[in-house]
């Protein structure tokens, strides 16, 4: 009789476990941030085929990311079978800081994509860079979201 | 500016520094502000008919000037005009004080405007009613255009008399106009008194300006444009309106601010990521780097003796405020509070700095002493930042953002200002939405 009660407890606990388990280990629907930098495509546009035109940055940091370096190794390719084209840089940063910190931190972004492209065999020559600081948004919404889609460094053709 | 020419003669007809019981102390909070009567002046039946404005009207017009100077201090309460027992050219040559106790007024202001010869000529009196005395007697001469300037200056003076600082009415506060949705922002340079009225676009609104500031003379302005999409310093002569590139960097420039003498222009340079100090001798064209650091050094801030210059920088690896000898020497970090700092705008006193502060999400403006201590924080918000000081260094503009929803909806930029006490947060009304203001020092010194 104990042992009967004894075993039906310990199916409970496991059955219970079991569950719970399953619960965390399932797929949330999409979260489009990862370590705070925006990994979705719903902003991203393409300079051709396959080569999307921008990268995303975390909060306060402009260090490329590994999906950051691949999309620029895209563009980088792009670019050197295209020779004719140049392109200018934007960095923007997201509206949770202040102004002129905004500013520069734009500029250092569209720095690291730049920095990037000419590891990958593009002339600085063809490359210009401008920052946007915080003054265009691409997701004017308050939310985290919106933020993560704002920073970024977008690639675009200036010829 | 339209005036173009006013004369200021300044006839003192008595100066008595006699005691006195009005005292207001602007240090702490006045949650008892003192009753003053602030009478229409008189105008003089002699006066010149202009054009202009209603001759007849022009006194009362002055004093509902001063009027609401005072009432946005918080610290005056100015009494309703109808309780007012005496005629303005009575009350101007003799007061009858027990007329203006029975109202509760403290202090009693009176005077009289005379148009003569295309010249606006005004008198006025301070007075003390409990002690049945006068305070301040002056008159100045100037153009009748100016006859708002006539209230800013008469509130200065009375209220230096009666705070013991110098006032903070004759200004201007020069600011970013803002118009259009959340991601298409159309910005021109505004000019206003700091009342917010004679306001004046300084720029057309087809490139971004950002963040601008007076010159010492305040005729001059430095500001950010991104004209022919080159962000870049530019200077702007307010008489003539001629704009005029900073330098010829070959970068982003950012960030200016003028030396306390005038000559020089203080701003950040961007190159290759990297954002350092720098100054340019507006005269010589001499630049000099300042800074020379990896990090993002930006927001310079000079002392008022020109010794010593805050700035942010992220040296640390976040944003915090430092300060350096002003030839970029014996840099040394003053903030080490959670969060983050921006900003730094040293006071024109010279006491303290004023900062922009971010922590677990929420915007602060708050002062501190010049090596740090004495953290205080003003006032919370979900965006606020940039605060900039009156020229009496009690007071900081700064400007707040709203959250905005999905489309951008709801989003309005407004300006603010707040007593270094923490009281007194007000907003300030402008036409447009408005951000990046910054005080000028007082018009006529």
């Amino acid at each position: 009789m104990r042992f009967n009660k004894a075993l039906r407890s310990l199916f409970i606990v496991l059955f219970s476990t079991l569950i719970i388990s399953a619960c965390s280990t399932a797929k949330k629907a999409a979260d489009p941030l990862k370590n705070d930098v925006y990994t979705g495509t719903e902003t991203v546009e393409y300079l051709a085929n396959g080569v999307p035109d921008r990268v995303f940055f975390a909060t306060n940091k402009f260090n490329l990311t590994t999906a950051a370096r691949d999309t620029l190794r895209k563009q980088a390719t792009w670019l050197r079978k295209n020779k004719k084209i140049t392109v200018t840089i934007e960095g923007h940063a997201d509206e949770r800081g202040t102004r002129e910190y905004n500013l520069a931190l734009g500029e250092r972004r569209a720095n690291s994509a730049k920095d990037y492209l000419m590891t990958y065999g593009v002339s600085g020559k063809r490359l210009s860079v401008i920052s946007y600081g915080k003054e265009r948004p691409v997701n004017p919404a308050s939310s985290p979201l919106a933020w993560s889609q704002n920073r970024r460094s977008v690639t675009v053709k200036a010829n | 500016m339209k005036k173009i020419f006013f004369i200021f003669l300044f006839f003192v007809i008595s100066f008595k520094n006699a005691y006195s019981l009005i005292k207001v102390d602007i240090t702490r909070g006045n949650l008892d502000p003192l009753p003053i009567a602030i009478s229409p002046l008189h105008v003089d039946s002699k006066s010149e008919k202009l054009s202009l404005f209603d001759t007849d009207k022009l006194g009362e017009e002055i004093s509902k000037v001063i009027e609401q100077n005072f009432r946005s201090t918080g610290l005056f309460n100015p009494l309703k005009k109808d309780s007012f027992v005496q005629k303005p050219d009575i009350a101007h040559l003799k007061p009858r004080f027990e007329d203006w106790r029975l109202i509760k007024a403290q202090a009693l202001i009176t005077g009289k405007v005379l148009i003569k010869n295309k010249k606006l000529k005004v008198e006025f009196r301070l007075w003390d009613t409990i002690a049945s005395k006068e305070m301040i007697a002056l008159s100045f001469t100037t153009t009748p255009p100016n006859w708002r300037r006539v209230a800013h200056i008469i509130s200065d003076k009375v209220y230096e008399r009666l705070t013991g600082e110098s006032g903070y009415f004759d200004t201007r506060i020069i600011y970013v106009s803002e118009t259009g949705p959340k991601d298409r922002r159309i910005k021109k340079l505004g000019l206003m008194d700091q009342d917010g009225y004679n306001v004046k676009y300084l720029t057309l609104g087809n490139e971004l300006v950002l963040t601008p500031r007076f010159n010492p003379a305040n005729q001059l302005i430095t500001y950010m444009s991104y004209f022919k999409n080159m962000p870049r310093v530019y200077l702007l002569d307010i008489e003539t309106g001629i704009q005029e590139v900073v330098g010829s960097f070959p970068g982003m420039t950012f960030a200016p601010r003028f030396s306390p003498d005038g000559k020089k222009i203080i701003m950040s340079f961007a190159k290759d990521g990297n954002s350092d100090i720098y100054t340019m001798d507006l005269k010589t064209r001499i630049v000099e780097k300042i800074t020379n650091h990896p990090s993002i050094d930006t927001s310079p801030s000079y002392s008022p003796d020109g010794k010593f210059i805050c700035f942010n920088s992220d040296r640390s690896g976040i944003q915090q405020i430092y300060v350096m000898r002003s030839d970029g020497t014996q840099v040394k970090r003053i903030t080490f509070g959670t969060g983050l700092y921006g900003t730094p705008v040293w006071s024109p006193r010279g006491d303290l700095i004023a900062f922009t502060k971010v922590r677990k999400g929420r915007f602060y403006i708050g002062v501190m002493r010049t090596d740090g201590t004495g953290e205080r924080l003003l006032t919370e918000n979900f965006y606020q930042e940039a605060p900039s000081w009156s020229p009496n260094g009690r007071v900081l503009v700064f400007y707040r953002e709203t959250k905005s929803g999905t489309k951008g909806e709801g989003f309005s930029a407004k300006l603010w200002s707040i007593d270094i006490t923490g009281y007194n947060e007000r907003q300030i009304k402008t036409e447009t939405d408005a951000s990046d203001p910054s005080w000028s020092s007082l018009l006529s010194k």
